[in-house]
């Protein structure tokens, strides 16, 4: 298995460890805000275990999908609304 | 109709989840285990775990389904669950029901705890075992409970800067509790307890955040203590978490009786309801070794081997005693209840300030004109701390439990 699994997050790519969340990920992209709030704030994990949908991010188109819960694979397209 | 069918299905592979399967299968059932998450392990196993991986090996070699990522959203039949993963649904079939949900942190709302980086204790601790590199980061651990050591220690191990823990509780009460550790087999609380000293980071008592800073992302939390000292901490992460709360919805769903905030079991593990039992975090707060036991006896009761389920009894009770004193030392302080200010965000789902969920008769009246609670989380973050700020009870619990696709539902 290979070190390291490349995607991008909004366009930019990203190496993460093998068997990393896309949180991780997204993290590591330097994005903030990985979604915005109903009133425009900025938001970005808070539990970190599938509960709270405060991580959510588009995943090659599918929205909504908790980044906490989903193991990045190669070539995975990611989208933030922050 | 379910699509396949098990003579016992475990819901949640954490370490109450994984003994029941394995306890259950060396019964000679056929045992189906689910978690939403990728990995088996839980919470407190997450990451490389020796332990998740010797009780997977052994679920592996009884022939334990697993089934990961797979997330029951309802249970639309008599013995039946409704379960989404992240291609598609199907439904599960069972003789018994095991439930081992675990549990989620509680969270407190102050001034400035939604900006991004402000998450929970656990929440940070999963992120470094995902491969966050933290090395250098500065780091605030607050709240109340064991976890906030756990997360210190590890963050330590990792070359994070941890800047302070606050913990709520005073420091009488952790040094009773400490001293009871010192008889008890819980070797893991044990060694965090003992190490609590040796971390080499100020670990403060009777001490709490009061608000957080920062532009887009958090900058800075501000502590106070008991004796009315303020200060400020710069940090890039704040990991805060107020003890723990036991994931309920399932249970409740199903009809189980619930009464004070746990699900309600007999001494085999069953609930209220036949055929199904519960164990681990979900029947209260009670740590790895109980869960451990309490999973093996669910385990057994549900393969139908009495004997070996009695004979876990006494062990049980044991790390019972224990979690009643882990509760009584963590107790959280009624000053936390003028945490949040009337602006401060309650529900994050929805954007909810406190006046207004305050300016509310309970929880029904909060949810009809507010929308606090009525968001994708379902009120699972913002119902454990407005019972702690209001005092009110969680509503009753209706499919689906968890937000599913239109695809899923329209089955």
């Amino acid at each position: 298995m290979p070190d390291s699994v490349k995607l991008t997050v909004n366009g930019v790519a990203v190496a993460a460890p093998a068997g990393a969340m896309v949180s991780t990920a997204v993290a590591m992209a330097g994005a903030n805000a990985f979604r915005r709030s109903v009133s425009g704030e900025p938001r970005g994990p808070l539990c970190g275990m599938g509960i709270c949908f405060e991580c959510r991010v588009t995943i090659d188109g599918r929205a909504h999908c908790r980044s906490c819960q989903v193991v990045c694979r190669e070539g995975m397209e990611v989208r933030t609304d922050g | 109709m379910a699509d396949r069918a098990f003579g016992v299905v475990v819901v949640g592979a954490g370490p109450a989840g994984l003994t029941a399967a394995c306890r259950a299968a060396e019964c000679g059932k056929r045992v189906a285990m689910l978690d939403d998450n990728p990995q088996a392990g839980g919470q407190i196993w997450r990451g490389a775990s020796p332990q998740a991986a010797a009780w997977m090996r052994r679920a592996e070699r009884l022939e334990v389904e697993w089934i990961s990522g797979a997330r029951v959203f309802d249970a639309p039949a008599p013995q039946t669950l409704a379960v989404e993963t992240f291609d598609g649904e199907f439904r599960v079939g069972y003789g018994s029901l095991i439930l081992a949900t675990g549990a989620r942190e509680r969270f407190l709302p102050f001034p400035g705890w939604t900006l991004p980086n402000a998450m929970g204790a656990g929440a940070l601790q999963a992120l470094a075992k995902s491969g966050l590199p933290l090395a250098g980061k500065r780091v605030v651990i607050a709240g109340s409970g064991p976890l906030l050591l756990a997360v210190a220690d590890y963050m330590k191990a990792h070359g994070v800067d941890v800047r302070a823990i606050a913990e709520q509780a005073p420091q009488a009460a952790i040094t009773r509790f400490a001293m009871r550790l010192a008889g008890h087999p819980g070797k893991l609380m044990q060694a965090i307890a003992l190490r609590a000293g040796l971390l080499g980071v100020p670990y403060r008592t009777s001490c709490w955040p009061v608000s957080a800073q920062g532009k887009d992302r958090i900058e800075s939390v501000t502590l106070r203590n008991a004796a009315g000292r303020t200060w400020t901490e710069a940090c890039d992460y704040l990991a805060c978490g107020f003890g723990l709360v036991p994931n309920l919805e399932l249970a409740a769903l199903l009809g189980c009786r619930i009464a004070s905030a746990r699900v309600e079991v007999d001494d085999q593990q069953q609930t209220a309801i036949a055929g199904v039992y519960a164990a681990g975090e979900a029947t209260g707060i009670g740590g790895l070794e109980l869960s451990l036991v309490e999973g093996e006896i669910a385990g057994y009761s549900a393969g139908g081997n009495v004997d070996r389920a009695q004979a876990l009894f006494a062990t049980r009770a044991s790390h019972r005693r224990f979690a009643q004193a882990l509760e009584a030392a963590f107790a959280l302080r009624p000053e936390l209840r003028s945490l949040p200010q009337p602006g401060t965000i309650v529900c994050r789902c929805e954007d909810v300030s406190f006046e207004r969920v305050r300016a509310c008769a309970n929880w029904r009246e909060a949810k009809l004109h507010t929308r606090c609670g009525m968001g994708p989380c379902q009120g699972r973050i913002c119902g454990p701390s407005v019972e702690f700020l209001l005092g009110w009870g969680a509503e009753s619990v209706r499919p689906p439990v968890f937000p599913a696709r239109i695809g899923s539902l329209s089955r």
